[in-house]
């Protein structure tokens, strides 16, 4: 985890027509990390992992920024050499796995197809990595269709497709939302032991903060396109700095709740692109903020310790919380 | 695949068989030559057994023996009809998997063609094209099966834009694959069945076209049989020898409806989600 990164993200920022929707935002990941990068919908996390596989929608374009692959930046090249990073350098997986398989293929060619080899020509390898997968029963499954498979079982089969080239990165969006709970901590123990075994860099998006402490090395929180706070999970869930953070986190339902007690809310809704202007994006929302929250946008600055925030505001590690 | 086959089907999927190997095996099912005239035997009745043979559907107004003829009349239909639905299937949907996937200008061009093919009457065009090119069985396949690939296109274009924009083709697309593959193997297959139901129910157009142009002279040429041609010769005939436009018309009735049945089968089986249950 100390070598260098497999994956940087340098100031990427992304825009529909004249409206940005990604603003500077800029991670790294490391052989073998779990990166999450966390947020409400709409705060522009799914479109920065399509950015990083260059497959936005055509009314988004990349307005600056580079993306570091192995140290090499693939924001500029050709879209043929593209093709040849994704699945094999550089893999993605999503949510509704079921819908992500081609219903009429079945799964084993699903994966070989990952090798761009037949089936024939590489079931060996591809049954050990349907059992590194966790699926029982490989030789039954690598002839079956997806439909006769749980959404669970999908995942898996998604993973195994994702993972069999030996990526040095994987993001996996929102891989375990259109799961039930069980599931779900299967696949992320199942992410966590593969991305270590394999020293594969991860990127996780999530909305789900029990996702990110579950499987997270390290997270970004983002707010309206920007980069609120990053950092060790850990320290993060700990002593949240920014006050969004701190205010998700409080948010986030306990079993020592008072039964049928209202849950915490964010007072107010997330701003639309076209209605960013200077400031604090989050500066109407904010419990701390002052006019110059306003008027200023806050840097991204280090705390110490791989800790990031951008707000004026951030508490000393001792402070107390909101 | 363990099949259900309802006993309905079953005697479609038999015709057809039927259909199929008279076509294929005209020259040992045939009791006679289909082109040996005899003007002593003329318009004899189905039945008629004259010293060396039985004629079972009787003799045409040349005193050619029926059965014969309508034997190598399903293999010109069959032909024509199978050779035309491939060309126009195959370029059909090229077209509309270019403009399903592309979109843009090049939809709209395609689109628009196709708008413009689909206002002409194809029997127009095909009389039209034949009267210029003059008659002969690679052009009758060619008027027709050019003639006749809007529909698969419409198809196509709409089912190619459905399936693109569904995940598992994201997901081909992040894993890599290109253009090529992802049209040819995640989005044909896709498609494949409303297509097949298009191809089904035009073979049965293809085979009414050709008996249409061969009863206006325009399809395949005397003396070789085709339904459509043996009916045009027995019309003048009707009040005296039913037979040669009974049998004939009966057959052109029976196979059309068998393919059309079969198409709504076919249609319900290609469903993959339908199948192993």
């Amino acid at each position: 985890m100390s070598d260098a990164p497999a994956l940087v993200v340098e100031n990427l920022s992304l825009a529909i027509g004249p409206a940005g929707l990604v603003d500077g935002v800029g991670f790294q990941v490391a052989p073998g990390e779990v990166m999450a990068i966390v947020g409400e919908s709409g705060c522009g996390k799914s479109v920065t992992a399509q950015a990083i596989m260059r497959l936005l929608p055509d009314a988004i374009r990349q307005t600056g920024g580079r993306i570091l692959l192995g140290g090499r930046d693939i924001s500029a090249i050709p879209e043929r050499a593209m093709r040849a990073v994704r699945g094999q350098l550089m893999s993605m997986i999503f949510q509704e796995p079921q819908a992500a398989l081609d219903p009429l293929t079945t799964v084993g060619s699903q994966i070989a197809e990952a090798l761009r080899q037949p089936l024939g020509r590489v079931r060996g390898e591809v049954l050990r990595m349907l059992r590194d997968v966790g699926i029982s029963d490989p030789e039954r499954r690598i002839d079956q269709h997806p439909f006769e498979l749980s959404g669970g079982m999908c995942q898996r089969i998604m993973i195994a497709s994702a993972l069999i080239s030996r990526p040095a990165v994987l993001i996996a969006d929102e891989p375990t939302t259109a799961l039930d709970v069980t599931i779900q901590a299967q696949i992320l123990d199942l992410l966590r032991r593969l991305a270590i075994e394999r020293q594969t860099a991860v990127v996780l998006i999530t909305h789900d903060m029990g996702v990110v402490a579950d499987i997270a090395d390290r997270m970004a929180v983002m707010y309206a396109g920007r980069i609120a706070e990053a950092g060790p999970t850990a320290e993060i869930f700990a002593a949240p700095r920014h006050p969004y953070t701190a205010l998700l986190l409080a948010s986030i339902p306990r079993l020592s709740d008072v039964p049928k007690s209202k849950l915490a809310v964010i007072e107010g809704r997330v701003p639309n692109p076209s209605e960013f202007g200077p400031g604090c994006r989050f500066a109407s929302r904010c419990p701390r903020a002052d006019a110059r929250c306003a008027a200023e946008t806050p840097p991204l600055r280090p705390l110490g310790a791989g800790r990031l925030t951008a707000c004026f505001h951030a508490e000393p590690p001792h402070g107390t919380q909101p | 695949m363990r099949a259900r086959v309802s006993p309905g089907i079953a005697i479609i999927l038999l015709l057809l068989a039927g259909f199929v190997l008279a076509a294929a095996g005209a020259e040992l099912l045939s009791p006679a030559d289909p082109l040996r005239q005899s003007l002593l035997l003329r318009l004899r009745e189905p039945g008629f057994a004259s010293r060396t043979a039985t004629y079972w559907l009787g003799t045409d107004d040349l005193g050619r023996d029926l059965l014969s003829r309508i034997l190598y009349g399903a293999r010109a239909s069959l032909l024509v009809a199978a050779l035309s639905v491939s060309v126009s299937l195959v370029v059909g949907t090229a077209l509309g998997l270019l403009a399903g996937w592309f979109r843009g200008w090049t939809a709209v061009l395609i689109m628009r063609f196709v708008d413009t093919m689909l206002s002409i009457p194809a029997i127009l065009l095909a009389v039209l094209t034949v009267a210029v090119l003059g008659p002969g069985f690679i052009k009758l396949v060619m008027v027709l099966g050019l003639t006749r690939w809007p529909r698969y296109t419409r198809v196509a274009y709409a089912a190619t834009l459905q399936v693109a924009g569904l995940p598992y083709i994201k997901a081909a697309e992040m894993a890599g694959c290109g253009a090529t593959r992802i049209l040819w193997r995640h989005i044909l297959p896709n498609i494949a069945g409303p297509l097949m139901v298009v191809a089904t129910s035009e073979f049965g157009l293809m085979i009414l076209f050709e008996a249409g142009l061969s009863f206006l002279g325009l399809g395949i040429q005397p003396p070789y049989p085709s339904w459509g041609s043996i009916m045009s010769a027995g019309r003048q005939y009707v009040t005296r020898a039913w037979w040669l436009t009974v049998f004939p018309g009966a057959c052109l009735f029976v196979l059309v409806l068998c393919v059309n049945v079969f198409g709504d089968w076919l249609r319900d089986r290609v469903d993959p989600r339908s199948r192993s249950r």
